[in-house]
């Protein structure tokens, strides 16, 4: 019996510490990042700097201040954020309303369906979309950067699958009471969903915060660039620019290889996700439980 | 039957409500993914932007049969699978490993305090999470000063895809662990009460008790990830690739970027998008089918 507690103790000791390391991993690379941007450069260069700055300083973050370009691409960034959440966001709720009708209440919904489906699950892929978009004359504007996305199909059905759940008896009361599918949807519908459309709507900024991609593909000029193609630009690999680049990329990568600068840009990137983290976490655990586990 | 008709207006009435609500959506989805399907047709034509899709030279297969022939060809369907197999079943089991774990914590603030930590990695960039791991990874980075190691992870083709693996298996091991977490907490506790009073250790209650009432949730999330199988993370391998790991690297989706899309080889760019889109609509539609047969729930 006690030789059971002592094997049980000690079991739950190496339980504690896996979970403990496991966090501080998750921990590491961030943690990293922000030594790296609070120690001299020379220290960085010369690989001096683990887990606490050397010759700790904001000489970086100072200089961030003054950079003109990093501030156009915050400011795009955010631009597009609110974009996406404001177009994301309606057209999910608008959308997904309409769905949960059977197809007899909504002739049609079943084509509408299918279509959705058929675009979630298959695309032209990337060349053709690119070519699409440049036709549209869209390169190089905002609109390359939340238009593609502005129906988060995946999203939508989820939204729908959530509004199948809720009670259709207040649904019907408020049809007696004359509520249009309108009025139906933003006095029934949306207050009972809140939760879900948090998680839907931290998710599109978390997205577009985060996406370089569109920024990579569809903004040729570096001038217009978002946020995280931005910095994505500056830590391109030095190995690849001596092996393929010209001279004058070789010049203007050194210039930008500044270790510890780019870690402060960076560091400055993620505080408006930290901001949000908080709410994030509050909320996207139900979100994808839901999600996840449909019907 | 006068209450009839007028039901049966109500219903035309809200009819045109639910059709304009689809409209402004249904614009987005018809110009953005609808129509560049249309645009598939260049994988089977030699395709000049100044002819267009109408007046370029129709060539059949001759993409494909090029790209059967170059050893790329092979290449980036194996770094594919490699890599989205290897993610999906390290991810897994990882995610599971941990839910189990963190739940036999009992000290709420521990918990939750390392909830917030392994969530949060999922959360960032992989524009954010590269540039830290070129640092760590490198060749005089930390991993190898820890280590006392001279690894090159970061060029060299034995160990790049390992490196691709575990650092994707560390950013989502905490959030995936999220459903799983969910699944343990459902279990009723009762069921461990009696195989506690039938005598069975911890290890045989995990295998005996808590997996299996896990199992419809795992089924469910292996099966997402074998319908993404041909997703195997563009961002990751665009943000850590270079020139000398491309053989064990490229994947579908960079090699269309760099030798399609930046190459202006519109076509030939295009003929392997194509492929790649057919194949995961199949995998999506049986990954879907699977999830319906073998647990209650489907994925769309």
């Amino acid at each position: 019996m006690k030789r059971s507690n002592l094997v049980g103790k000690i079991g739950y000791i190496i339980i504690y510490v896996i979970v403990i390391a496991l966090g501080l991993l998750c921990l590491l690379p961030l943690w990293y990042i922000v030594a790296i941007s609070f120690s001299k450069a020379s220290a960085v260069q010369g690989n001096m700097v683990s887990l606490i700055p050397v010759g700790f300083n904001t000489v970086t973050y100072e200089e961030i201040l003054t950079d003109l370009q990093y501030w156009r691409s915050f400011l795009i960034s955010v631009v597009r954020v609110i974009l996406a959440v404001i177009i994301n966001t309606v057209l999910t709720v608008t959308m997904a309303y309409p769905l949960t009708k059977n197809k007899y209440q909504f002739r049609g919904r079943n084509i509408y369906m299918n279509i959705l489906i058929f675009a979630m699950l298959f695309n032209g892929g990337m060349i053709p979309t690119f070519l699409v978009i440049k036709k549209y004359h869209l390169l190089n504007t905002i609109w390359a950067l939340v238009l593609p996305g502005a129906v988060p199909i995946f999203n939508v059905i989820l939204l729908m699958n959530f509004f199948l759940g809720i009670p259709k008896s207040l649904e019907e009361a408020a049809v007696l009471d004359g509520a249009n599918p309108l009025q139906v949807l933003t006095k029934v519908y949306i207050p009972c969903s809140v939760p879900v459309l948090a998680t839907v709507t931290l998710f599109s900024i978390v997205g577009s915060w985060n996406d370089f991609y569109s920024g990579l593909i569809y903004i040729t000029r570096s001038k217009n660039y978002p946020l995280m193609t931005y910095i994505q630009s500056l830590t391109i690999n030095m190995e690849d620019i001596i092996k393929n680049g010209t001279a004058a990329d070789i010049l203007r990568a050194s210039k930008v290889s500044e270790q510890n600068l780019n870690a402060a840009k960076i560091v400055v990137a993620v505080i408006p996700l930290l901001l949000i983290y908080p709410l994030l976490q509050k909320y996207f655990i139900n979100g994808i439980v839901v999600g996840s586990v449909k019907e | 039957m006068k209450i009839k008709k007028s039901k049966g207006k109500r219903y035309i009435a809200s009819e045109v409500f639910y059709h304009g609500m689809m409209l402004p959506g249904m614009i987005f989805v018809v110009l953005f993914n609808l129509v560049p399907m249309f645009g598939i047709i260049m994988a089977f034509q030699d395709y000049k932007p100044a002819k267009g899709y109408f007046k370029s030279d129709f060539v059949g297969l001759k993409h494909y049969k090029y790209l059967f022939q170059i050893p790329d060809g092979f290449e980036i369907f194996r770094n594919t699978l490699v890599l989205a197999v290897g993610k999906i079943v390290f991810g897994t089991l990882m995610a599971i490993i941990f839910s189990i774990l963190l739940n036999e914590i009992r000290q709420k603030w521990l918990k939750k305090s390392v909830q917030t930590i392994v969530y949060l990695p999922h959360f960032l960039s992989w524009v954010v999470l590269a540039s830290a791991i070129k640092s760590l990874f490198g060749l005089d980075g930390f991993v190898n000063a820890l280590l006392g190691t001279n690894l090159n992870f970061l060029g060299s083709n034995s160990l790049f895809q390992p490196l691709l693996i575990g650092s994707d298996v560390w950013k989502e091991f905490g959030y995936n662990s999220v459903v799983y977490l969910a699944a343990l907490t459902a279990i009723d506790p009762g069921l461990h009460e009696a195989a506690k009073i039938d005598g069975a250790n911890w290890w045989n209650r995990i295998f005996h008790v808590t997996l299996p009432g896990m199992r419809s949730v795992i089924i469910l999330m292996v099966a997402m990830g074998l319908g993404n199988i041909l997703n195997a993370g563009f961002d990751q391998v665009y943000n850590l690739y270079t020139a000398p790991v491309y053989e064990t690297g490229d994947i579908i989706d960079t090699y269309v970027y760099r030798v399609g899309l930046n190459g202006m080889q519109y076509s030939f760019g295009t003929a392997i998008g194509l492929m790649k889109s057919a194949i995961a609509f199949v995998l999506m539609m049986t990954a879907n089918y699977l999830a319906k047969k073998f647990t209650d729930s489907k994925i769309f």
